[in-house]
């Protein structure tokens, strides 16, 4: 028997993410997966697992949450203040929770989307080759309180409280763009006015994406377009209505009428997912070529990533600590964690 | 034409970047049958070259779309390779893709239920209910485009007096199956959602269908014809049909 995750309280967002399914546009069916891809990648990094195991993915508020067996997890993402049976768990870091202990996740410190990961993956049923939820597409729901998600074989069991350290993407930022469908439609006047705006995240946000608030005049285009709809993806940045900026998250719709003026990089995308209330956010067109210098695949991030991912680093001071949860823990490896 | 010109000339066919990896071959501003058309084909020629480093494609109205590796398939190679497609031949007149397939849909129209705008609809296309109801069904229509949800086709396109605009506040919901009419096209929805399009009618056919082995019930090409039926006869068929088809007849078209 594998574990079980039982969700004993569910926050207001909590959802089964993996890297999505690409591949349905002409379906009309959008990639979605986890709005912060990075993040994602982090877990299964801290982990040592594939991307195809699925994790939980939390918006702005954890849950608490217990399991049937002892099993690992991964904590990435947002920020937030984490305890097993009260003792505090370590953000960034790889965990195990004993049977039976309950684990829980409070809101976030900074940045929007948290991800726990397990063991295993979640082994919710896949469809289209990927357990991610997309909500806009009617496939799977939220996580509810009492539900209980099925946890896959673990391949590492033992293999836990290793830590990351996160590129850091929670406080907003300047993020870089290319240019996208319509961005010749807008004047030069307007593409600078653009880049020099502070923009801040506007309540308006989901996995669909995010609506942006700034001072100033709308941006509009200088003919007055009859746009058809033309297909988008997450990064796209589109002028609606009023002129405010829209960005395109993961599980946006396929296609879109509203003008786009540019797209995130992919890898400056998570500073736009992650950018939290009041965070501010700046755009910046860069050449062709260093988005390109920039552009990481999937395996070459998490190869990376997984170079990165090192034994838990406690201070001094929380020796006594340390020992504790050794004993907890029953973690061996005290030599290497006391270096 | 150079490579240059392809990119920054206002003439169509057009190649537009579209961030890191996206390219975007755009056949016309404005919507019509030979534009859809020549998207479909370039797509499934696109397809055909089985370029290494292109993730995957689909098509709007009246564009293709590329979405790329950047790292196995330099932009330049896509761009020089699309537009040497481009100029292969004429799309407008190429044919559209193969295996497609012709949906006869039975459908309920009009009544609080089933098409509570069809006289609000028929009133802007200035003709009465049983017109309205009978140009609606009286020619297949292509299946233009899948989007905005899963599986759900935007139809077309319905004779000029069809051109008639979105209404301007939005339905709170539609159900799946609602038949909804603006700007010369019919979307069939596959999900229920809100919509600014005025619901005329109803029908069992699922274009998307998350439980089935294929969930995508239609693809850009196939056709789809409604017949009206009445309630009588639509819950008989319901009843006998439980596949999603909605009970549908399927024809193969040469």
């Amino acid at each position: 028997m594998t574990a079980v995750l039982s969700v004993l309280r569910a926050g207001p967002a909590m959802s089964v993410q993996d890297l999505g399914r690409p591949g349905h546009m002409g379906e009309g069916l959008s990639h979605g997966g986890a709005a912060d891809r990075e993040a994602f990648l982090e877990g299964v990094a801290l982990l040592d697992q594939t991307v195809e195991c699925a994790a939980i993915e939390m918006a702005a508020f954890g849950g608490d949450f217990t399991v049937s067996k002892d099993i690992r997890i991964a904590l990435t993402g947002a920020p937030m203040v984490a305890t097993c049976d009260g003792e505090a768990l370590a953000w960034n870091a790889s965990h195990l929770v004993k049977a039976g202990k309950r684990l829980s996740i409070g809101a976030a410190r900074s940045g929007v989307y948290a991800y726990l990961h397990v063991g295993g993956g979640v082994q919710t049923q896949p469809f289209l080759e990927s357990r991610s939820t997309h909500l806009t597409a009617g496939i799977g729901t939220l996580i509810a309180t009492g539900q209980e998600l099925p946890v896959g074989t673990d391949a590492k069991p033992n293999d836990v409280n290793k830590m990351i350290l996160p590129e850091p993407r929670f406080e907003g930022g300047t993020v870089r763009i290319l240019p996208s469908v319509q961005t010749q439609s807008f004047s030069q006047d307007v593409l600078e006015r653009f880049q020099a705006t502070v923009f801040k995240r506007s309540p308006r946000a989901n996995r669909q994406g995010l609506e942006l608030v700034f001072e100033g005049e709308p941006f509009g285009t200088t003919d007055q377009l009859t746009v058809l709809s033309e297909p988008m993806v997450a990064g796209d940045i589109q002028m609606t209505g009023e002129g405010a900026p829209f960005v395109l998250l993961p599980e946006c719709q396929t296609t879109g009428g509203y003008p786009r003026i540019g797209t995130v990089l992919p890898v400056d995308l998570p500073i736009i997912a992650q950018a939290g209330p009041g965070d501010e956010l700046r755009f910046r067109f860069v050449e062709y070529d260093a988005a390109l210098h920039s552009h990481k695949s999937t395996a070459q991030r998490l190869t990376e990533m997984t170079a990165m991912v090192s034994p838990m680093v406690r201070d001094p001071h929380d020796m006594r600590d340390l020992l504790a949860y050794q004993l907890v823990g029953g973690v061996v490896d005290a030599l290497n964690e006391a270096d | 034409m150079t490579l240059q010109d392809a990119s920054s000339s206002l003439e169509f066919p057009r190649i537009v970047d579209v961030g890191l990896c996206g390219m975007l071959v755009t056949f016309s501003n404005t919507l019509t049958d030979s534009a859809n058309g020549a998207a479909l084909a370039f797509r499934e020629a696109v397809d055909a070259l089985g370029l290494d480093g292109i993730m995957e494609s689909s098509t709007s109205l009246t564009s293709a779309f590329v979405i790329f590796d950047p790292i196995a398939l330099k932009r330049e190679v896509l761009r020089q390779a699309l537009s040497e497609l481009v100029q292969d031949r004429d799309w407008e007149t190429a044919g559209l893709p193969a295996n497609r397939v012709r949906w006869t849909i039975p459908a309920v129209f009009g009544g609080d239920v089933a098409g509570p705008q069809l006289e609000e609809a028929a009133g802007l296309a200035r003709v009465s209910t049983e017109v309205a109801v009978n140009e609606l069904c009286s020619n297949p229509l292509r299946v233009m485009t899948l989007g905005f949800a899963p599986g759900q086709p935007y139809l077309g396109s319905l004779p000029e007096n069809w051109a008639i605009p979105r209404q301007t506040g939005l339905t709170k919901r539609v159900p799946v199956g609602a038949i909804t009419v603006a700007i010369r096209q019919i979307v069939l929805f596959s999900t229920s959602t809100p919509t600014g399009w005025r619901q005329v009618g109803v029908c069992g056919f699922k274009a998307f269908r998350p439980e089935a082995e294929q969930p995508f019930a239609l693809r850009p090409g196939d056709e789809i014809r409604f017949r009206s039926v009445s309630w009588q006869e639509y819950d008989d068929v319901l009843a006998r049909d439980q596949s999603g088809d909605g009970g549908a007849e399927c024809e193969d078209l040469r």
